[in-house]
């Protein structure tokens, strides 16, 4: 990966992303519209918290907090303010953000699995305030946001309008994500990743560059939350459970740590999972989502994407 | 009678409840610890075993007659030996890989656990009697004080006392000790590392489930006890810094205290009070109170 590209190597990522972007904008004729925004919040929250874990190397088990505060603040503005959906969104990521920045200078304190600990910990102490700030509806959440008109025209209660925007939100999102990844600003991310002290010594400023990953890593989880706020029109308290904060790790370890599609082919698997299982286990999802988790820690540790790279690679070199 | 306008047995009672609060604080961040310093991993799945303590303990009373005394020491002793399996047959194998690995091991053990009982038992929590031998209490004048929480506390204060001189001063406790400081050289030693690795994941898992059996008369005995609970232990282990075993034990007890005052003057905040503390032990002194920088 680290190796200057081929030009042919590189034709072909145009195409299959190209590809991809069709299925994409495509997809709600074939496809249960209300799933496919559900997948595309999650996979834009994945690929915000794989650019922190997969290449900054940052744990954070405290991501429910940037999806859910987002959610929460969206969602009010836009029922109770009558602000327009695009300025809802737009307010909910610059909340998400401001979070992210106040946990990330807290938590880069501290490294590995401190890191992960205070995260979680911050954001269980969001849980409690959302819990009892009487703004938010503590148990029943937030209810009846409604969707409204994007920019005062389109009216964003049809489905596939609603779509169609939570797909522009992703690819703004994913895009942002692909670009962070492959600046300067990203090789250093990954620098710091591989060997903190060695990138010390070359004199970058280890500490603000983690802060800025957290931040972009914050925003782009929040953006992922206000927009699954209007989708569902509920911000609920599960938003902000560390069992969500537990869910994207998932989503990212079985997608492929660190590869660019993984979160989001790992979060379609697991939502498309949820979806077919739900009514047929009940609580069993939880363990089976545990044990996915354990099989993927100890057998599977590049993830589907991952292992498909690699199968690539072996069959380029033979 | 009354301090700063709160009534003593108020005051009183609420300072017990803290007091049993850290005790299991400082159990569990304890074991939390010891885990670490050998393993180098943080068990997530610590509050799951210490919700495992608490079932057990009341599945031994309600379906086989088993009392409380007995599943005092029987519970820890089953969730051990299932920590012992665990280490042997999964977290062995991530000892050299990045230490996240293990806490993603253990978070995905934790929902099983928790997913398997809450299927079994459902969410809404099950009562386990007082033992007999406790039940009642002591009128001290300002308060009463139920005898099962005084044992609570002197119960754990005993372990983690014990299992502080069983580190600082026995031979077994060099051996542990040697071991977090450099494993390759008390292997080549003639040590069994491997064994001591393994042996001290079942303690330490052991002493959550301990905690838990002790739990289970006061609280409700719930799937999701654990979970709650370990999240704290967290914070309360950011805060000591876990290169101390007396600091975990007077972290965790002084949280548990501090939590208990909070109830009584600004009980809103007694939820939190905790992760406030740790935000500002990390401003101030980012290491944590017992921890080496």
């Amino acid at each position: 990966m680290n190796s200057p590209a081929q030009p042919s190597a590189l034709i072909k990522t145009e195409v299959l992303y190209t590809g991809l972007f069709v299925v994409g904008l495509l997809a709600p004729f074939a496809v249960y519209p209300t799933f496919l925004m559900k997948l595309f919040c999650f996979a834009l929250f994945a690929s915000a918290f794989n650019l922190l874990l997969g290449f900054a190397g940052l744990l954070s088990f405290g991501h429910a907090a940037f999806l859910g505060t987002a959610g929460y603040v969206c969602g009010l503005l836009v029922r109770d303010s009558g602000v327009s959906p695009e300025v809802g969104i737009l307010a909910g990521t610059v909340s998400a953000g401001l979070l992210g920045w106040l946990f990330g200078i807290l938590a880069i304190r501290r490294t590995g699995i401190y890191f992960a600990m205070i995260t979680l910990a911050l954001a269980q102490m969001v849980y409690f305030l959302v819990l009892q700030v009487p703004a938010t509806g503590g148990e029943d959440g937030l209810q009846g946001v409604p969707r409204g008109n994007l920019f005062g025209l389109i009216d964003l209660s049809d489905n596939i309008a609603m779509y169609y925007l939570v797909y522009a939100v992703f690819s703004i999102g994913f895009f942002i994500i692909y670009r962070t990844i492959h600046s300067p600003f990203g090789q250093i991310l990954k620098a710091i990743r591989e060997n903190e002290p060695r990138a010390i010594s070359l004199g970058y400023d280890v500490a603000k560059f983690k802060l800025l990953a957290f931040v972009i890593s914050a925003s782009l989880a929040g953006l992922a939350g206000a927009t699954k706020t209007l989708v569902f029109q509920l911000a609920s308290l599960s938003d902000v459970h560390w069992h969500t904060s537990g869910e994207v790790v998932l989503m990212t370890l079985l997608g492929g740590l660190g590869t660019i599609l993984g979160p989001a082919v790992g979060s379609a698997t697991i939502v498309s999972l949820q979806n077919e299982l739900a009514d047929k286990v009940g609580s069993w999802v939880t363990v089976i989502m545990g044990a996915i988790f354990v099989a993927c820690v100890l057998a599977f540790r590049r993830g589907i994407v991952g292992e498909i790279q690699a199968l690539i690679q072996r069959a380029g070199i033979r | 009678m009354e301090i700063f306008g709160v009534p003593t047995a108020l005051l009183g009672s609420q300072l017990l409840v803290g007091l049993i609060n850290g005790s299991f604080y400082a159990i569990l961040s304890l074991g939390l610890a010891i885990i670490f310093g050998l393993l180098n991993i943080i068990n997530f799945a610590h509050g799951a075993q210490y919700m495992m303590g608490a079932f057990i303990a009341w599945l031994a009373l309600t379906k086989f007659e088993v009392n409380y005394w007995v599943a005092l020491i029987a519970a820890p002793l089953l969730v051990g030996l299932l920590g012992v399996l665990l280490e042997r047959t999964m977290l062995r194998k991530l000892y050299k890989l990045d230490h996240l690995y293990g806490l993603l091991l253990t978070f995905g053990l934790a929902l099983i656990i928790e997913g398997i009982f809450r299927d079994q038992f459902g969410i809404s929590g099950e009562s386990y009697e007082v033992p007999e031998a406790l039940s009642g209490g002591i009128h001290l004048g300002f308060m009463f004080l139920p005898l099962y929480r005084a044992w609570v506390v002197v119960a754990s204060l005993t372990v983690c006392f014990g299992t502080w001189f069983m580190i600082e001063k026995t031979r077994l406790g060099a051996y542990l000790r040697a071991g977090t400081e450099n494993p390759q050289i008390v292997q080549a030693l003639g040590i069994n590392v491997p064994l001591l690795i393994t042996f001290t994941y079942g303690y330490g898992v052991a002493l959550a489930a301990f905690a838990g059996v002790l739990a289970a008369p006061v609280f409700q005995v719930n799937p999701l006890m654990g979970s709650n609970l370990i999240i704290v232990v967290f914070a309360v282990v950011v805060i000591g810094g876990m290169g101390s075993i007396l600091g975990s034990i007077v972290t965790g007890i002084g949280l548990g205290l501090i939590e208990g005052l909070t109830k009584v003057f600004y009980p809103e905040a007694s939820a939190v009070v905790v992760f406030v503390i740790m935000v500002v032990v990390l401003l101030l002194r980012p290491a944590g109170l017992f921890g080496k920088a």
